[in-house]
């Protein structure tokens, strides 16, 4: 099985249509060996549709989709090297946990020793610390113990791609987290690629070392977790992933000074080629220091509207006049409630420079 | 307070039911018993039922072995031939049929039930007989094809008349089964033909279960059917019955074969409730 190509799976210029609506428009993409990507986006922005290409429940409609560098396109699912886990699972309801993972290991001819196939089962079960569920029904199972049934069931062929389908979605925020986890160790136990897809940002986040973030059937940007949070390829992605607070303004001539809406000026980082003009600033909350006192430069004063407190930190509403809402997230201090801004205090909000990405308005999505 | 809350929930419980429990117990629960009383009697001289207590009735049954014979024959024999149709409409029905076109086509199964069963079977007894198919293979060579009164004519009637009703359950299984689950399989290396008969059929037994049961017990009570197509010769339990009844008036005899019929059905029942059990692994299985 093992070959010298770098790329476990790779998309050669991939259209999927379905009548008129497409749903993913000339995707290129590479996967590199062992490594974990997740394909994250809004629903209907073509990642299922990716996944279910790789998983080979879609045929692409132009372009070719490689899996270990070879053409897939008309190879049928049980071809494949490549294993899911399907979103809710789809345990067999038949079966006992058991007969459920060992399903795939007697699909394989020539066949292999029942003996040999127990053994494969109890090892899988054990990796997904089920030892001693083998016997239980699945629908007798929690929602996380079914999970790991899933995962169980997929990793037993020891594919050289998991697909996973939006795996934690059903499950409550502590188990979530619990699983991301175990989902990563998991991956570099195996050392086998994982392709993810989810809806939540910071699942994608967390997890993985690639991600790949769509919209409309399109990549809009491909990188490392810290890439993609912190140099958002457009504004989408910044919008996308993780919060933003929207202003528009102009580029002065020289693009070192941003005009807001009000007159006020902003130092820019000068790190863009954008020409002189309308642009859109995007600010991440958390770039934004909130003072009850007069700062200095890239200043904004505003008045507190709303004070949310999330327990390790605190999230403000502050509306700028001339300019609008703004969230900014803040520590929570040294936990005294005197040292927080309250609804009605005026604050001043202030950043570096660095931190305002700047945007051609053309490509507000 | 004198209607306490638990009386008030009685009333309920009495009100939901009780026109139907009377309804039943009327009209099904005191005519078994009765039909019991006279299965233990003996015929009067003059026809009808006499009072006594024996079981000379029940020793007389294989007199009329024949009826038993044909029905525990062609009954099943009828329902595996109504499953091996169904089951392809129902799985083109249920998983290959366009959504666009489902609606329309489950409908087109259900069509024949707007006629009267009693039409249909007529117009296969003319076609059936002398002047109808056996006719026109006359008029290309093929001579003396008997086709009517015969055990493969009451078949073909119970097949035609009964398919609906295989048909529906099993649809309905089908269309239950969720489709991930195929897609599960064929991710996990099965072919086609493995997903099949691996998870596809046994999800639908439930519904094979059902019409299987659902017809069998139907055809066991069959009587229009043999009449019109068996002629006579082949007769179902229900035309011994009717015989006995209303040509020979003897009450008893008929009333110790309805007896034995409901026995036969109660355990052909049992034993098919305990297959569907043990393939579905569950015993959330409803039969009829």
């Amino acid at each position: 099985m093992a070959s010298a190509h770098p790329n476990d799976i790779e998309f050669r210029s991939v259209t999927k249509a379905y009548g008129a609506v497409t749903a993913v428009r000339n995707i290129n993409l590479a996967v590199p060996k062992g490594s974990f990507l997740a394909l994250l986006g809004p629903s209907g922005c073509g990642k299922t549709t990716c996944l279910r290409m790789i998983g080979g429940f879609e045929q692409p409609s132009e372009g070719s989709v490689l899996i270990d560098g070879r053409e897939m396109n008309g190879v049928p699912a049980y071809r494949r090297p490549v294993n899911m886990v399907f979103q809710h699972y789809a345990l067999f309801p038949h079966f006992n946990v058991e007969q459920n993972v060992a399903y795939g290991l007697k699909q394989m001819r020539p066949r292999i020793d029942a003996r040999e196939i127990d053994r494969r089962v109890q090892e899988a079960l054990s990796m997904v610390r089920l030892d001693g569920f083998g016997k239980r029904r699945t629908h007798e199972m929690s929602g996380g113990q079914q999970q790991r049934v899933a995962l169980a069931r997929a990793i037993v062929n020891r594919p050289s791609v998991l697909l996973l389908d939006e795996p934690l979605a059903a499950l409550d925020k502590k188990l979530r987290s619990a699983m991301q986890i175990e989902l990563q160790t998991l991956q570099r136990e195996l050392g086998i690629t994982f392709v993810l897809v989810t809806h939540d940002q910071e699942e994608a986040l967390s997890m993985a070392d690639q991600v790949c973030v769509m919209s409309a059937g399109r990549i809009r940007q491909l990188g490392s977790p810290q890439e993609v949070y912190d140099r958002p390829a457009d504004l989408f992605v910044a919008d996308f992933v993780g919060k933003i607070n929207r202003l528009n303004g102009r580029l002065e001539p020289g693009g070192q000074m941003l005009r807001l809406a009000d007159g006020t000026a902003l130092a820019t980082s000068g790190e863009h080629s954008l020409p002189a003009g309308p642009v859109i600033a995007a600010l991440r909350p958390e770039a934004i220091r909130l003072s009850r006192q007069e700062t200095g430069p890239n200043g904004l004063r505003g008045t507190v509207t709303h004070r949310i407190f999330l327990g390790s930190g605190v999230e403000y509403a502050v509306t700028v006049a001339g300019l609008g809402d703004f969230l900014v997230t803040a520590d929570r201090g040294q936990g005294s409630e005197a040292d927080l801004a309250a609804p009605g205090d005026a604050v001043t909000l202030s950043f570096d420079p660095a931190a305002v990405h700047l945007f051609s308005p053309s490509e507000a999505a | 307070m004198v209607i306490t809350q638990e009386f008030r929930k009685k009333l309920v419980t009495l009100a939901l039911i009780g026109p139907a429990g009377l309804w039943l117990f009327v009209f099904l629960v005191l005519p078994f018993i009765a039909i019991l009383v006279f299965a233990f009697g003996k015929r009067a001289p003059e026809g009808g039922y006499q009072a006594a207590f024996t079981i000379e009735q029940f020793a007389n049954l294989g007199s009329r072995a024949a009826a038993f014979v044909n029905t525990l024959m062609l009954a099943p024999a009828g329902a595996i031939a109504c499953l091996l149709i169904a089951y392809p409409v129902a799985y083109y029905l249920a998983v290959k049929a366009h959504p666009r076109h489902r609606l329309l086509l489950v409908s087109l199964v259900v069509v024949p039930f707007w006629t009267s069963l009693l039409v249909r079977t007529y117009a296969w007894m003319y076609l059936l007989g002398a002047r109808g198919i056996p006719h026109l293979l006359e008029l290309i060579g093929i001579e003396n094809v008997r086709l009517i009164n015969t055990p493969g004519a009451v078949l073909l009637g119970i097949v035609y008349g009964y398919l609906p009703l295989m048909i529906m359950p099993i649809y309905v299984s089908l269309e239950k089964l969720d489709r991930r689950l195929l897609e599960a399989s064929a991710d996990l290396g099965a072919r086609p033909v493995s997903t099949f008969f691996g998870i596809t059929v046994p999800l639908s037994l439930p519904g094979v279960m059902t019409g299987m049961a659902l017809v069998t017990i139907l055809l066991l009570g069959e009587y229009l059917i043999p009449q019109l197509l068996g002629g006579g010769k082949v007769f179902f339990i229900g035309n011994a019955l009717v015989d006995l009844f209303l040509q020979s008036r003897n009450w008893p005899f008929g009333s110790a074969i309805a007896v034995t019929l409901v026995a036969v059905v109660v355990v052909v029942l049992m034993v098919a409730m305990r297959i569907a059990w043990r393939f579905a692994g569950t015993r959330q299985v409803d039969l009829v």
